[in-house]
């Protein structure tokens, strides 16, 4: 409005950090456009500069193409570092991903071109293949970032992560005690279900989303709902279970499959970049 | 009839006892009447274990250093809450001072030099004079039914784990009934916890509180009886009245938290006079206390003094006047000599005291305590001519005084060569007292000049408690609102008519101000608060925009003679001036470069309307989600907000690194939660500090720890808090928590190589409790908008995907921004 008294606004907004943008659309694709012109200089270059014999890494090319890729790699790998330290200072996570994203994926362009498409059973070919297991594993987490956050917006409805483990706590309560009246081989499957891990099911059954020995689902199929006063009553309690049973299976669900490409992504940088200092001594020890 | 003491003590707290302490080193006959049966209930009724802060640390406790008679005087230091009773305990022993516990004083009769005191016991006590240190705890009020005495109530819950497997029933659903039952309905604890609520609603509470316990009565952990109210309580059970009927249930324990009755009245019974009727005023005081009742001083919580030290000091400054009939030298004397240090010509405090008090207008109706008082609470400068004193769109809610000299305001941000000035005894700044926002224009100094500078606090105090500061104020701050809104060309003459019929209006949030189709005429000011303007398009209600204080609207129906086109309500308790129409027509007539402004002002309001209208009939339903998050986001305190967190759900992978950057910038505690808080359409609002523009949390700090930075963050001192928890029950979004400095960990790099230490982040309560120091006080944390770290807020620094972000409610509750699309 044109009559606010104090207009600091700009300063501000820059303090607060306000832009409302992805990642990935970070300053209007900046990075994407700084990659891509990478991707197109060093091609260029491949395909103009005469390499003797022939391209491939040896060449002074060559170097120079697989200096651009280490140090790229080297760089790539920090993100694990910026991550964890707060440091002061104009710098943003977001900008730094954003980044990561596109100069990690111009990596296949450098890299491919460095190797001079010379391919073999050697510690310079398991880095190349090394590189790209992880930014494969880094393009299944762009789509899992992109995708999958709504989904689990949606599904946690306002509530925090305790609070469902505490809705399923109160509804064991009430389960105990409503099962009282029942028969000895009903109650036990109540007990059964009452008394299993809510996280049992492994790695497979998180990222699956299948439980097909969960116990809540067994005592919801056979104690009837159409049964004695106490049975409807159970029967209706273990409905309520499974369906908080369900979010919180839903929620370890997508936060797993937002994470389990880390698994490989990080581990496979390690390697990577042993492999690379293998890669690097070799070529000079042989030189 | 019993003898006649030369002082009777009313209340045993920090400032009855001192008093007493020192009555009885002076070998004046006293008595001292304790409404419990225990020292200094205040202090008693503290968390177990709290560590008591002695604030302010540069103040000198006047009894501790008293070496005449009785050697020592009542001693008081930082410490654990048993610690401190202990000593007292020993101390009130020592001294001999004549004790009365179980002898709450109901009814005070008489004269100076023979008044009469009643008890509720039915004792009664002479005295020639009385110290009146009861606190402002009052009496909490009592069930209202047969069997209120019985012992199973309660009014007081320490511990809720002093409560297993029983059956409990909490009276009354303020915040303090219903975390007490949310405490009690805790699992372990095998409580069978009920709540009874007279009404159908949760108004006296907090939404959040109101959440919790409807959350914990669904989920079967508590019961809520609605529309029902205690009937009788009799052994082991209680009668309820419900609107079906009388029903008993099994009870053992009642928790009645129907709030207590200040005071007031039994002090007001005494012929004490209180400074206004406003209900956060004091008794009127003499600068040795003696209140308006010849013969009654008052002292402590009471007085207006929540800080244990200040009461122990004026406890026995008041009876050293009693024995001496002088009194010593202010305790706060070398802290006023500070607050003085800076002026010119090197001259006492009582010179300063006075050349304040004659000169500025705003001190004139207070008393020599009254003004030692506000002076502790502020800052004195002199300025030399031209120098600056604060510049246009800093941040400052303070106000100043001039006593000396004059100042110029550049009213012109482009030409600073245009000034108006403002005269020896007048004040400025008081628009960033009343909105809470940045300073819309730079003060210089026009020549030599002696200012005041009292805190938020400070002046809100005096306005409350001196009608003619009040109207003052007042007055000066419509004048300058009006001028400083319409701009240049005007002056003081030119709007004088205006501002004289000009009315303030409270405004409650969410009340109608101006209604769409209405044909009244006037204009409105914005005083502080926020507005949001809705028009109905088709058969819905469309938000328009948000207005933050400081603007002003109306004005199409006034200019051009239509119905009013939109609806204004408040979005949060606000203020706002409101000028006959005609009036601001005439004044349009006169200056045709205001007409041409408030013309530009209607041009950009109609092309907001005209462009949301147009997109009524999008695909999309863009208007529909427009408005209802708008509404969503002022539902939860953005209206009233500075700078809030938002995190976009649409690209929040759950992370929580956030949390983490915040604990770390932080001596490892966060301030923010992030999945807690209310969601729509994917738009979510953790619980973080949003920086109100009159933070809730400020109103009553004991030690004026909380105060607003540079930066426009609410900051809290972590120096000066003395832990009370008063903030934390006072914000009405729950950002507060309270805990002692958490010990430091083991560096990054050795965590990621040798996994010592919990990582990055906050640590767990197990491994803070583990390294930590057990003696650390717990005090108030809360997001200070990474004040003083370069880069700013760490949370929106640390987000890998870019969805959290800090917003301000002015630039983020527009069409663009919150139908923005961030997905790729
Ligand atoms: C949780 C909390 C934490 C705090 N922490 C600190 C801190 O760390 N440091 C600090 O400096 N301040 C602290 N304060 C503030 C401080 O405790 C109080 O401001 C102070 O106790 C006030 O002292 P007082 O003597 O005026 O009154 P009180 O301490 O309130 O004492 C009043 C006494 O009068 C008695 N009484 C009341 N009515 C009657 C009657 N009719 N007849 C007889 N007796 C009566 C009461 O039982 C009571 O014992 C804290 C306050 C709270 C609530
Ligand atoms: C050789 C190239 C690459 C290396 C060495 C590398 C390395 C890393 C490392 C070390 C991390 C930090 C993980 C953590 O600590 O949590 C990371 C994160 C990530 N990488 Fe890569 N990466 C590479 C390529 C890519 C590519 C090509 C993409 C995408 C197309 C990508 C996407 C990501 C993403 C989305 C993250 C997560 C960011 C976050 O959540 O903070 N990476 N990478
Ligand atoms: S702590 Fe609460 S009341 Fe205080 S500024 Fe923050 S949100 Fe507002
Ligand atoms: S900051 Fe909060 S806890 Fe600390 S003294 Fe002030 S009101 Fe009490
Ligand atoms: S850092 Fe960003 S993505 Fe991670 S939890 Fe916080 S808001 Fe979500």
């Amino acid at each position: 409005m044109a009559s606010v008294a104090g207009n600091r606004f700009k300063q501000d907004e820059r303090r607060r950090n306000a832009d409302h943008v992805s990642f990935l659309k970070h300053r209007r694709f900046r990075w994407l456009w700084i990659a891509l012109m990478l991707c197109i200089v060093t091609g260029l270059g491949y395909a103009m500069i005469d390499q003797e014999p022939r391209p491939n890494g040896g060449s002074w090319y060559g170097y120079t193409l697989g200096t651009i890729g280490l140090l790229l790699i080297v760089w790539l790998s920090l993100l694990g570092v910026r991550k964890r330290k707060i440091t002061t200072g104009q710098w943003s996570l977001k900008a730094w991903t954003s980044a990561h994203v596109y100069l990690g994926l111009a990596l296949i362009v450098v890299g491919t071109l460095h190797t001079g498409f010379q391919i073999g059973w050697n510690v310079h070919t398991l880095a190349y293949f090394l590189m790209l297991l992880v930014i494969i594993s880094g393009i299944y987490g762009v789509i899992a970032y992109a995708t999958l956050p709504s989904t689990l917006s949606s599904n946690r409805k306002e509530m925090t992560r305790a609070e469902m483990l505490d809705a399923l706590t109160a509804l064991d309560r009430q389960l105990e005690s409503a099962a009282q009246p029942l028969g000895r081989e009903q109650t036990d499957l109540v007990i059964a279900a009452l008394e299993q891990d809510v996280f049992y099911g492994g790695a497979w059954g998180r990222l699956t989303g299948t439980y097909p020995g969960c116990k809540t689902n067994r005592a919801l199929a056979r104690i009837s709902e159409s049964g004695s006063e106490a049975e409807e009553r159970v029967h209706a309690l273990l409905v309520k279970r499974a369906d908080q049973l369900g979010q919180i299976r839903r929620h370890l669900r997508i936060r797993a499959l937002l994470e389990v490409w880390l698994f490989i992504h990080i581990p496979a940088t390690i390697a990577l970049l042993a492999a690379l200092l293998a890669h690097v001594v070799s070529v000079f020890y042989y030189w | 009839m019993s003898d006649l003491y030369e002082v009777a003590i009313i209340g045993s707290g920090p400032a009855g006892m001192s008093a007493a302490g020192q009555a009885a080193k002076r070998g004046l006959s006293h008595v001292l009447l304790e409404k419990t049966d225990h020292l200094s209930d205040t202090i008693y009724k503290y968390q177990k274990g709290k560590h008591v802060m002695a604030t302010p640390s540069n103040l000198q406790l006047r009894a501790g250093g008293y070496e005449e008679g009785a050697g020592g005087g009542m001693e008081f230091d930082e410490g654990k809450r048993e610690f401190i009773l202990d000593t007292w305990d020993r101390q009130v022993a020592e001294m001999g001072v004549n004790v009365e516990y179980n002898a709450e004083v109901v009814e005070v009769s008489g004269e100076k030099g023979d008044f009469t005191l009643k008890t509720k016991a039915g004792a009664t006590f002479r005295a020639k004079t009385i110290i009146l240190g009861i606190g402002t705890q009052g009496n909490p009020n009592k069930l209202r039914c047969p069997g209120a005495d019985h012992p199973m109530i309660t009014s007081q819950l320490d511990d809720p784990a002093d409560f297993h497997d029983t059956h409990i029933t909490v009276v009354g659903t303020g915040d303090a009934g219903i975390e007490n039952a949310l405490g009690l309905s805790e699992e372990a604890l095998g409580n069978t916890v009920t709540i009874l609520n007279r009404g159908t609603d949760f108004a006296k509470a907090k939404q959040r509180n109101a959440d919790l316990l409807q959350a914990a009565h669904d989920d079967g952990k508590l019961q809520i009886r609605f529309k029902t109210s205690p009937a009788e309580v009799r052994d082991g059970e209680m009668v309820l009245e419900t609107e079906t009927g009388q029903e008993t249930i099994p009870c053992n324990t009642i928790i009645a938290r129907i709030g207590s009755q200040p005071p007031r009245k039994f002090i007001e019974a005494m012929g004490v006079e209180f400074t206004s009727e406003d209900r956060s005023a004091f008794p009127i005081l003499s600068p040795v206390f003696e209140s308006t009742k010849p013969g009654i001083f008052v002292i402590g919580a009471l007085a207006g003094y929540p800080l244990i030290k200040h009461c122990m000091n004026q406890g026995y400054d008041v009876v050293e006047y009693l024995a001496t009939g002088e009194s010593p030298k202010p305790a706060d004397e070398p802290l006023l000599e500070e607050v003085f240090a800076g002026l010119p010509g090197n001259k006492p405090v009582d010179h300063w005291l006075e050349v304040y008090q004659k000169n500025v207008d705003i001190f004139k109706g207070l008393s020599t305590l009254q003004m030692r008082e506000l002076m502790l609470d502020s800052t004195c400068t002199a300025f030399a001519p031209g120098e600056v004193i604060f510049r246009r769109n800093e941040q400052g809610s303070s106000l100043f005084a001039i006593a000396q000299g004059s100042v110029a305001v550049e009213v012109d941000p482009n030409d600073p060569s245009i000034t108006v000035p403002i005269g020896q005894g007048s004040i400025f700044g008081e628009v960033g007292l009343i909105s809470g926002r940045r300073r819309g224009s730079t003060i210089r100094a026009a020549e030599e000049t002696v200012v005041v500078e009292l805190s938020r606090k400070a002046a809100l105090k005096l306005i409350g408690s001196s009608p003619e500061a009040n109207e003052t104020v007042k007055r000066i701050s419509i004048e300058r609102q009006i001028l400083q809104m319409f701009g240049s060309g005007l002056t003081p003459d030119d709007i004088a008519p205006l501002v004289a019929s000009a009315q303030t209006e409270e405004v409650r949030a969410g009340q109608v101000v101006i209604q769409e189709g209405d044909d009244d005429k006037d204009l409105f000011i914005l005083r502080f608060g926020s507005m949001l303007v809705e028009k109905a398009i088709g058969d819905r209600q469309i938000f328009l925009s948000y207005l933050p204080a400081g603007t002003f609207f109306g004005e199409m129906a006034v200019i051009d003679g239509s119905k009013r086109t939109a609806t204004v309500k408040a979005s949060v308790k606000s203020e706002v001036i409101r000028l006959p129409g005609d009036g601001f027509l005439e004044l349009l007539d006169k200056k045709p470069q205001l007409r041409e402004r408030a013309l530009e002002v209607m041009a950009d309001r109609r092309r907001t309307t005209d462009f949301i209208e147009s997109q009524k009939d999008s695909v999309d339903n863009a208007l529909e989600l427009y408005t209802e998050t708008a509404k969503f986001l002022s539902e939860q305190g953005i209206g009233e907000a500075t700078d809030a967190l938002l995190i976009d759900e649409k690209l929040c992978i759950g992370c929580d690194n956030c949390e983490r950057a915040c604990a770390d910038a932080h001596e490892g505690l966060s301030r923010l939660d992030r999945e807690a808080g209310k969601s729509f359409a994917h738009l979510h609002v953790p619980t973080s500090c949003r920086h109100c523009e009159h933070p809730h949390c400020m109103a009553d700090c004991p030690p004026n720890a909380i105060q607003r930075g540079p930066d426009g963050e609410v900051s809290i001192n972590a120096e000066t808090c003395i832990g009370c928890g008063n903030c934390k029950s006072n914000c009405p979004y729950g950002v507060i928590r309270m805990d002692p400095v958490p010990p430091k960990k083991p560096s990054l790099l050795s965590w990621l190589f040798f996994g010592s230490g919990p990582g990055p982040g906050e640590a767990s309560y197990s491994w803070r409790k583990s390294h930590g120091d057990p003696d650390l006080a717990k005090k108030a944390i809360k997001c200070d908008m990474c004040a003083g770290i370069d880069g700013g807020p760490a949370c929106v620094r640390a987000c890998p995907t870019g969805a959290a972000i800090r917003v301000a409610p002015d630039k983020f509750l527009t069409f663009a921004k919150i139908t923005e699309d961030v997905e790729d």
